[in-house]
């Protein structure tokens, strides 16, 4: 089945309309959504005992994924998060990049801003790379998501699981 | 010379280091992060060598906190390595495992302690188990090598039984003040 994608009127993607199709017929995929909208984009495709949103541990969403993905070896860790999150805890990619874990998948819904603060600008904005920062830290499939059509491939992935981070670009 | 030479570590003849791993394996340990100290280095050798154990090697401190509440969430049982310093970096983490009653222990090796000569260690030696206590962990140290074993199993009780972070503290009277060789 094809979903279909929203865009917003620049035609960057819709954050809520990518989580929803990442986790349309999720099976038993276990989902963390990292602190801020992430937590609420998770929650508004299906709230189930196999979301975890988060309200704080900043930087820590991926490193719980690790955690989970470990002691769960046979089925799917997602971790949806933010940029500035990400960025907090960027080292983890790291860490995660040596431990392969084929059953964990990271996406960064980038949106270039704090949204929860008042949206101020990070890094991101000003060129910062997170996917070439996972690429770079040894993760094996890295992509950068900015057109619609491109979703469903990455929907594809994470259901398969070939842990692969991601950046899609969106407008919130 | 070697730099593990100039690292402050356990004498070869101490045995806590393989006390300690026989109560992680005792207590189903399945996840051990550290960022490496040389106090504890001897343990991270036991825990690379066994099957049973993954260890996982950190960039800073918090990562380990994080990673356990997910151990924890999937139903495995972890703890955390690392030198005093290292605590300062948990300080913000350790919120979610208050938030969510995780068992998360601790094992520090202290620098700044006891006959330190390097003073960037001072502060945060000196700080470890205020800064600790103050976000809800259960604190307790260790300065003589036959109380390490016991302190240890008490740390994972303390945090299997009640869903806490715990934390042991290895005096740098046990380990020795380290010395840069000289």
């Amino acid at each position: 089945m094809a979903d279909t994608i929203e865009t917003g009127e620049t035609g960057k993607l819709r954050r809520r309309s990518v989580v929803r199709t990442l986790l349309r017929d999720r099976g038993g995929m276990l989902v963390i959504g990292g602190l801020g909208a992430p937590a609420w984009d998770i929650t508004a495709a299906g709230d189930c005992p196999e979301n975890l949103p988060l309200w704080g541990g900043m930087g820590g969403a991926a490193m719980m994924g690790l955690g989970l993905a470990l002691a769960q070896p046979e089925r799917r860790v997602l971790v949806i998060t933010g940029d500035g999150e990400m960025l907090m805890g960027v080292g983890s990619l790291a860490s995660i990049a040596v431990q392969r874990p084929k059953n964990l998948s990271i996406v960064v819904l980038d949106n270039e801003h704090y949204g929860e603060t008042g949206m101020q600008e990070t890094h991101t904005k000003h060129g910062v790379d997170l996917a070439g920062m996972a690429k770079a830290a040894g993760i094996p499939d890295t992509r950068l998501i900015r057109a619609a059509a491109e979703v469903q491939a990455l929907r594809e992935a994470i259901h398969a699981g070939n842990g692969p981070p991601l950046r899609p670009d969106q407008g919130g | 010379m070697q730099r593990e030479q100039l690292e402050t570590a356990p004498d070869g003849a101490a045995d806590w280091p393989d006390q300690i791993f026989d109560l992680l394996k005792e207590h189903g340990i399945r996840q051990v992060a550290l960022v490496p100290d040389a106090g504890h280095s001897r343990l991270i050798n036991r825990c690379l060598a066994d099957n049973g154990i993954r260890v996982v090697t950190l960039t800073t401190e918090e990562e380990g906190i994080a990673q356990l509440f997910g151990a924890w969430l999937g139903g495995e049982k972890g703890v955390l390595l690392m030198q005093s310093s290292g605590v300062g970096n948990c300080i913000n983490m350790l919120s979610v495992a208050i938030a969510h009653r995780t068992p998360l222990p601790m094992i520090v090796t202290m620098r700044g302690d006891y006959g330190e000569f390097n003073p960037f260690q001072v502060p945060m030696g000196n700080a470890t188990q205020t800064v600790l206590e103050a976000m809800g962990t259960l604190v307790k140290r260790a300065d003589a090598p036959e109380d390490i074993a016991p302190t240890v199993d008490a740390t994972l009780r303390m945090a299997f039984n009640t869903y806490r972070p715990t934390a042991t503290l290895i005096g740098q009277r046990v380990i020795g003040a380290k010395t840069f060789g000289k």
